[in-house]
């Protein structure tokens, strides 16, 4: 930790300008689209849902953000590991099949968690040998970066095919994470509930390390200047790894959430995902764990209004959220500086 | 001012021994050649000036040192030690402070933030803060205010401050005075000797000879990627020919 303070604080600090506007973007959608449904049941339905999709969209993109933001690397592979961690939840979800039947929440729980760990730990070492054979051969090149990361997104969905067979795998959620709550004519999904509070637990973990420790204080610099933390001592080539590893580890553990959502595991269920998760990142801002998560609700709650209201929109929603926040910030919500 | 914390014995009289050579550098960006065989070499103490006019090789001669465009061939030692191959981190970690023309801010960070990181080896030493705040007074108004709402003169102070957060044997800094309004320009050139009355080791790129003129011990002057001149600083402003010569301009037209 760095917590090194003024030697003798000054009376008058001026304050930091916090960029409020984006922030604020998510709850005035909210209110605006209220007016439009006529049952507000329905709007507090959709709404929860699109946040329980948000956050799971977020837990799959922020790897790929940071990647991108701290290393340069344009990483098309980034889908496979969402799919990697859905199949490595299978590791546990095998052996483990009677914690999930059983009428326990602390085994429905405990399944969850140890899926997440396994999923973690594949994804973040297959992350490791992916950064060391694909990715570091071609930095600084964002065309080669496109068609080798590609090409090894393949050639590991072939591996998925080759390992656990090419037929889709059914997933049963957790005995409870099934069903709903009910409150009156409000709908919440259990497992939607249980994906908010894993994003929101994975969001402030991710902030607390970026903003309170000297590893998240160095990740944030080698962001914006890369030369200049090298410069100043730092490793960075050692940190690239670790956030390469980091950001594949939560891809995994979006992977298991997007599994058991889906219910249904396919090789393809990672790339299928991505165009999704390429827009959340570039409404966001390329680099930015917070434009991340505004982002990802954002995009997720518009989908599901604009796919209740008029669903022949529904498809252009995601373009539209994008090409108007760009409109207004050519670099997204949350310019990151740059070099 | 007050003096540097570490090492902050004035400066006595120090062994000529060179903390810094150059032997032969070439230095290749891409396709161009812009270093061709720069030889010099810095005393331990006191304030070098690297001058020279836009595009002779200045700045690549400090990237150079730093290893952020290394050598294609010649040498490079500091204390003694080769560091012409090694990457940038391990020459930072020798003990030489970089600021580079661009500053380098990290303007996402406060200026706390900014400084907490420059102090690689351990937590900031408060003492060491006092010391930077007396110098650069303006730090500590705004310490809790992200480096990129900053002034001009106030990134280049953060800059600068990074470069001191803790103690270095040579730091290298370039252009510290250029776009800088006149008044900031004065308190730059009061900062640099207050750095110098502290006893540290400095290369220092100017383009303003005014500024040069005033804090220079010795003074390398740059030319199509070579070291056209080499000497005290006194000698280069008493002989106005030689600064017509040598930069193409004389002390009386800057001041």
């Amino acid at each position: 930790m760095t917590a090194t303070a003024a030697p003798s604080p000054p009376t008058e600090l001026p304050k930091p300008k916090t960029d409020w506007v984006p922030i604020l973007l998510v709850p005035a959608l909210m209110v605006l689209a209220l007016p439009f449904f006529g049952d507000p049941s329905a709007w507090v339905t959709l709404t929860l849902a699109g946040l329980a999709m948000g956050m799971m969209v977020f837990l799959m993109a922020s790897g790929l953000t940071l990647v991108f933001g701290l290393m340069d690397v344009i990483n098309f592979g980034h889908g496979v590991f969402i799919s990697l961690g859905a199949y490595a939840a299978l590791l546990v979800l095998g052996p483990l099949a009677s914690w999930g039947q059983a009428d326990s929440v602390l085994l429905n729980l405990g399944l969850l968690a140890a899926c997440i760990v396994v999923a973690a730990l594949v994804t973040g070492a297959v992350g490791a040998v992916f950064e060391r054979v694909i990715v570091r051969p071609v930095y600084g090149s964002h065309l080669k970066q496109i068609l080798v990361t590609m090409g090894g997104l393949i050639v590991a969905e072939q591996a998925i095919h080759a390992i656990w067979g090419a037929s889709p795998i059914p997933v049963a959620l957790p005995q409870t994470f099934r069903g709903a709550f009910v409150l009156g004519d409000i709908v919440m999904e259990r497992y939607r509930v249980a994906a908010v509070v894993i994003g929101l637990a994975v969001y402030a973990l991710m902030h607390l390390v970026l903003n309170r420790t000297r590893i998240g204080l160095i990740i944030r610099a080698g962001v914006e200047n890369p030369e200049m933390v090298e410069a100043l001592g730092y490793r960075i080539r050692r940190l690239f790894v670790g956030v390469f590893v980091a950001g594949s580890a939560l891809a995994g553990l979006g992977g298991v959430m997007w599994g058991f959502y889906r219910q249904t595991l396919t090789a393809g269920m990672g790339m299928e995902v991505m165009v999704l998760v390429f827009i959340v990142i570039i409404v966001g801002g390329l680099g930015s764990i917070g434009g991340c998560f505004v982002g990802a609700l954002l995009v997720a709650l518009v989908a599901n209004y604009v796919g209740f209201l008029a669903p022949k929109l529904a498809l252009v929603s995601n373009i539209l959220v994008m090409a108007l926040v760009l409109v207004w910030r050519p670099q997204g919500l949350f310019p990151v500086a740059r070099r | 001012m007050a003096s540097s914390p570490a090492r902050h014995a004035p400066p006595a009289p120090r062994p000529a021994a060179p903390i810094l050579r150059l032997e032969g550098v070439h230095t290749h960006v891409g396709p161009y050649h812009i270093l061709h065989g720069v030889d010099f070499e810095v005393p331990s103490g006191g304030l070098t000036m690297l001058l020279g006019r836009n595009g002779a090789g200045k700045t690549t001669t400090l990237r150079t040192i730093m290893g952020l465009w290394p050598a294609s061939k010649g040498r490079i030692t500091f204390e003694g030690q080769d560091i012409t191959a090694r990457p940038t981190p391990d020459i930072a970690r020798a003990g030489i402070g970089y600021v580079p023309e661009s500053m380098g801010i990290f303007a996402d960070l406060t200026v706390r933030e900014n400084l907490i990181l420059a102090a690689r080896s351990g937590p900031l030493d408060n003492t060491r803060l006092d010391w930077i705040f007396s110098l650069f007074p303006a730090l500590k108004r705004f310490w809790a205010l992200p480096a990129g709402q900053l002034s001009g003169g106030q990134k280049q102070m953060l800059a600068i401050s990074r470069a001191l957060a803790e103690p270095r044997r040579l730091l290298l800094i370039d252009e510290p005075t250029k776009g800088l309004a006149p008044v900031i320009v004065r308190n730059m050139i009061e900062a640099f000797q207050a750095l110098k009355a502290a006893g540290e080791t400095i290369l220092l790129v100017e383009q303003n000879f005014y500024a040069a003129s005033q804090l220079g011990d010795s003074v390398l002057v740059m030319d199509d990627g070579r070291i056209v001149h080499a000497g005290a600083m006194r000698d280069l402003v008493a002989d106005a020919g030689l600064q017509q010569r040598l930069l193409g301009l004389s002390l009386d037209t800057h001041q």
